[in-house]
């Protein structure tokens, strides 16, 4: 009777786990994204690039505390130096504020030109990541690598299949957790989280009523920075460190957010989800899972895939078209421009 | 004014070699200057242009004529600009005969479109697609990198004398990866193994989990990875091994180097793979010649140093510089019989052959020109051993 047990587990090793994680790391990118979107009221594309930025920084407070020897036992010592990254990336990101973004808003600039001057900032920032850290793939994960291996499963259960948690995606999606469970007690219940959604939700009401705009702006920013930061670093510790690699994360995190409906933080947590489990369970071929569950000598001789994993990006992009048309707002209702 | 004559001359029709003869000779040496592999090209053409000192100096090569090089960028990617600069060499510089190109996507283009036509004979040092295998060439294109059709067979050849029968290959969406798969593939099945799945990965992608997970449902003794080292190949191998999907890779020339084992650590002992490589005296020779000036051990230079050796030796067994005339004696001078010639002995090869003699070329890389005109390939078995390469044996 262990066949459908067989059939589970080698889902969950496949598809279940690499999906939550990816979808935690997608998610956590998505928040920042739209976040900017619906209190600045334009699209960050510099957002990946402000998630290399932080990366970058948590990497190298990362290596200055392993040559110390400090760190956090079986926990990777990226955690440690986290709040530092995120330090480091505020600063970056308020000054970029300072010297770009304040210009326009004080213009009231129509979002488009947000959204140009972002791809202008995106390319600088793009540059100096490369300057300090260089273009090649950075490790930096240390500690423990599983939380269980794929054969000490077998061993203690007895199945055939094998199931494999890494620390590190047991690490992204508890932080993922607690971020979101903080960020939205944030919104909700702080008085700048009140003050940032009235602001977002209509910016001339807001100000009559003594909403100081810098203040709102800033915490934006710094809120932003914080999320990036966290899910780049994840990102880094679950995969590897590449700044193109980041850059290139813009495109799954952009269709994440629209997806779950710009402008709305449970929509981009929905969206990163359904993103990343649409990537990979159209693809995964499911011949092994089926001839678990079909009966007797039932068995199938194709790959019972139903898109090649060329097909990944597509599948992603066709949800996100779908989304648009017959839901211009996304699943949850996000904002329009 | 005399340079007039000799067009007009040769527009007339007239053999070429009787009108330039101890005029310079020129040779194209048409390598990607710029673009993806010039950190390589740095290596490869000053190889070349060390062949065309050491035969010019000598004063052999047709009764004392001088040759020159002339450096072309084909640019690596693209096929307009590489079209570009061959016409140049061909046209205003008139070459002899080219050195290149390097990439198999230029220099198909470069041969199709420029070279046959103009009847210009182009040795390639680098270009490894399967396609300029079969491509219409009349008889000019040659090279002395081996096909990726013959390292399928090596590749065969390695994981069959494992005892292994089927396997996966993954292989990164690109004219190399899509090549060597396919080659692969081939000469597998020939063999009576069976491929499970061939599916592509791209580049620099954030997550290949969907990749995995197919690669791993469909099963397989082994995972064959034709990609790159620090790009999609990388994060394929570190997904298979987290997931408990795959233990063992054959890793091709693209995955080898010491970067991977340094990255992935002791989960990838037992991979073994190959990469062109050969422990011949006459690689251990050039490398002695060329002393600091540049790393003759570079993927290529030594293909390099042996496609300008070649030409000019073919030039000197065919009395000529005219392409048509000499394109013939490329395979005469590289193969047996005669008299083995190492890099260094070009002057003792150009004397030889002018007393009617016959030289085999040897080279820097054990040149054999098969089929085609290409060589025949050698190849280094690695293994990884203790998180580190190490080589098993040559083929």
């Amino acid at each position: 009777m262990s066949e459908p047990l067989n059939a589970f587990v080698l889902l969950a090793n496949f598809v279940l786990v690499p999906a939550v994680a990816y979808g935690s790391q997608l998610a956590l990118g998505a928040l920042g994204v739209t976040l900017i979107y619906g209190i600045l009221r334009f699209s960050n594309f510099a957002h990946g690039d402000t998630m290399a930025f932080g990366t970058m920084f948590t990497i190298l407070f990362t290596w200055w505390f392993q040559s110390m020897g400090l760190n956090l036992g079986p926990l990777p010592t990226a955690l440690l130096a986290l709040p530092f990254g995120i330090i480091a990336c505020a600063i970056f990101v308020l000054l970029s504020d300072r010297l770009v973004y304040r210009f326009y808003r004080k213009q009231r600039a129509d979002p488009v030109i947000f959204v140009i001057a972002s791809v202008g900032v995106m390319f600088v920032m793009n540059g100096v990541v490369r300057f300090i850290i260089g273009p090649d793939d950075q490790n930096f994960a240390d500690g423990e690598r599983f939380i269980i291996k794929a054969r000490e499963f077998k061993q203690i259960t007895g199945l055939s299949e094998g199931l494999a948690i890494k620390v590190s995606q047991g690490i992204t999606v508890v932080t993922m957790i607690v971020v979101v469970a903080a960020l939205f007690w944030f919104l909700n219940k702080t008085r700048t989280g009140k003050s940032m959604r009235a602001y977002s939700d209509n910016e001339d009401l807001a100000l009559l009523s003594g909403i100081n705009p810098d203040r709102v702006v800033m915490v934006t920013w710094m809120l932003a920075a914080a999320l990036a930061t966290i899910a780049g670093t994840l990102y880094g510790l679950d995969k590897s460190f590449k700044p193109f690699t980041y850059f290139q994360l813009l495109l799954p995190i952009f269709a994440s957010a629209i997806v779950g409906g710009l402008g709305n933080p449970l929509g981009a947590i929905a969206g990163g989800f359904v993103i990343a489990f649409s990537e990979i369970t159209v693809t995964y071929a499911y011949k092994k899972f089926a001839n678990y569950i079909v009966p007797g000598d039932w068995k199938a001789d194709g790959l019972m895939q139903l898109l090649s994993t060329n097909y990944k990006f597509a599948v992603s992009f066709v949800i996100l078209l779908l989304v648009l048309l017959f839901r211009p707002t996304g699943i949850f209702k996000g904002k329009a421009v | 004014m005399k340079k007039l004559l000799i067009s007009a001359a040769v527009a007339a029709g007239m053999s070429a070699a009787s009108a330039v003869s101890a005029e310079e000779i020129k040779l194209g040496v048409f390598l990607g200057l710029t673009g993806p592999i010039e950190s390589l090209v740095a290596n490869m053409a000053p190889a070349a242009e060390m062949a065309i000192a050491e035969v010019s100096e000598s004063g052999k090569l047709l009764d004392g004529t001088t040759v020159a090089a002339v450096r072309a960028d084909t640019t690596c990617v693209d096929a307009a600009a590489a079209t570009a600069a061959i016409e140049r060499l061909i046209t205003s510089e008139k070459v002899s005969g080219v050195i290149g190109g390097d990439c198999s996507g230029v220099t198909t283009a470069a041969l199709t479109n420029v070279a046959v036509p103009n009847g210009m004979v182009m040795v390639s040092p680098s270009a490894t697609s399967p396609a300029l295998s079969t491509v219409k060439d009349n008889d000019l294109f040659f090279r002395t990198a081996p096909s990726d059709a013959r390292q399928g067979v090596v590749m065969t050849e390695i994981i069959m004398d494992r005892g292994i029968k089927e396997v996966a290959v993954t292989y990164t969406n690109n004219d190399y990866g899509k090549g060597l798969a396919d080659a692969f593939q081939t000469a597998f099945e020939e063999a009576g193994g069976s491929v499970t799945i061939s599916a592509s990965h791209e580049d620099g992608k954030a997550d290949y989990a969907a990749e995995v997970g197919a690669l791993a449902s469909a099963g397989g003794e082994v995972l064959v990875v034709a990609g790159y080292i620090d790009q999609g190949g990388k994060g394929i191998i570190q997904g298979s091994l987290d997931t408990g999907a795959f233990d063992t890779f054959v890793l091709p020339d693209g995955m080898v180097g010491d970067a991977l084992p340094e990255a992935i650590g002791e989960d990838l002992n037992g991979s073994f793979g190959q990469a062109p490589g050969t422990d011949s005296e006459g690689a251990g020779k050039l490398v002695e010649m060329v002393g600091d000036s540049f790393d003759a051990s570079s993927p290529f230079a030594a293909e390099s140093y042996d496609a300008a050796a070649l030409i000019m030796l073919a030039m000197q067994a065919a009395g000529s510089t005219d392409p048509e005339e000499y394109k013939g004696k490329l395979m005469d001078v590289a193969n047996a019989p005669g008299e083995q010639i190492l890099p260094g002995e070009l002057a003792k090869a150009l004397e030889i052959l002018a007393d009617g003699g016959d030289v085999d070329y040897v080279g820097a890389s054990n040149v054999e020109l098969i089929g085609a005109g290409e060589s025949a390939g050698n190849y280094r078995e690695i293994e990884i051993k203790d998180s580190a390469l190490s080589t098993v044996g040559y083929r």
